[in-house]
């Protein structure tokens, strides 16, 4: 009898749709994401709280490009890249741009065959998105050099407002260190996937817990975010 | 919830739908290259970054982040708490203006 009530208030639950849905959801007085494991639900909350880190770079670097009575460096200008005999403008981020794309991608097929329970298959998608990423973050450390031999300093530059230095050496700077940790990250969990744990429920050196091909996921909802978050610098900082 | 049954074993849709959205990353990315190399001006300029970048981050979130296919209240969890850096940036708007002003006003070139 009990459990037919049980049964009963499930499908209630299940059958709520729309707003309907979230507040039966949160009132239901446990687990408020359904079917959502505890490790995608952190990781969610994790890039939420990043999000709101990158944003607040952001609207620093906006406030000192609004507020400045100095002309801000024209970043078209900045960026550009002479190949053979040509300049081009932004043409090393904009390959950068289409790594990480390519890199989410990638990412994005593994997801799916991890899911399908194709070892092989994700972990080499997971090492070439490694290697893209890693390629990402040797071109942003090509392209400090560059800045830093043309003389960018987080307090002056040759061409303008004094704030540009520092916002770009705070943003990127911080980018790039989310891309090098997920590249690490990726090869560990690449290294998992390859060894077999999450089809043998193998347990973590460190959380005890059986391994499974969410792992995979989550890790791309980790990569998937790095890649987001290039998406606003690309358009606010270099293009804007 | 035809989704929830799928979701027990994990997201998984066709290796196409990925492939689409990937072709779809490169054309938008391309677009707003080509928003700077033709040096377009104005509020036509800011208009397409925004367009492009919008439309790339709604990709992204929603098809490989799976978005589209989570439990709503998890959907609202996230998303909507983002709205407070909306206001932020709007407070920060206000902010600099002001800030401009009075640099203006006082170290500025005197009349």
């Amino acid at each position: 009898m009990a459990e037919q009530v049980l049964t009963e208030l499930r499908t209630t639950h299940a059958e709520a749709t729309g707003l309907r849905s979230i507040a039966t959801d949160f009132s239901s007085d446990r687990q408020a994401f359904r079917n959502v494991s505890w490790g995608k639900a952190m990781m969610w909350i994790f890039l939420l709280s990043d999000t709101f880190v990158f944003s607040c770079f952001l609207i620093s670097y906006m406030t000192a490009r609004m507020s400045t009575t100095v002309p801000w460096p024209n970043p078209s200008e900045v960026f550009a890249l002479t190949i053979a005999g040509r300049s081009l403008p932004l043409i090393l981020i904009a390959i950068m741009t289409f790594v990480l794309i390519s890199s989410s991608g990638t990412m994005a097929m593994a997801v799916n065959f991890g899911y399908r329970r194709d070892r092989k298959k994700t972990a080499a998608l997971m090492l070439v998105t490694a290697l893209l990423g890693a390629t990402f973050v040797g071109m942003q450390a090509f392209e400090w050099t560059k800045l830093i031999h043309e003389g960018v300093r987080p307090w002056g530059n040759p061409w303008g407002a004094a704030q540009f230095g520092s916002s770009f050496f705070m943003i990127t700077g911080f980018h790039g260190t989310h891309v090098s940790i997920g590249v690490l990250f990726l090869l560990v969990i690449a290294r998992k996937v390859w060894r077999g744990d999450y089809d043998h429920e193998r347990r973590g050196f460190f959380t005890s817990r059986k391994g499974r091909y969410e792992s995979v996921e989550i890790m791309g909802l980790y990569w998937h975010f790095v890649d987001l978050v290039w998406v606003f610098i690309f358009a606010f900082f270099y293009l804007w | 919830m035809a989704h929830s049954a799928t979701h027990a074993q994990g997201q998984q849709h066709p290796i196409k739908l990925y492939l689409m959205v990937w072709a779809w990353l490169f054309i938008l990315s391309a677009c707003s290259y080509f928003v700077d190399y033709f040096q377009l001006q104005g509020l036509l300029r800011y208009s397409l970054i925004i367009l492009f970048m919008l439309l790339k981050a709604g990709l992204i979130v929603a098809v490989f982040m799976h978005m589209a296919w989570e439990r709503l209240s998890l959907v609202y969890a996230i998303l909507v708490p983002i709205s407070a850096v909306l206001v932020f940036v709007a407070i920060m708007v206000l902010e600099s203006d002001y800030t401009l002003l009075s640099r203006i006003a006082f170290f500025g070139p005197g009349p």
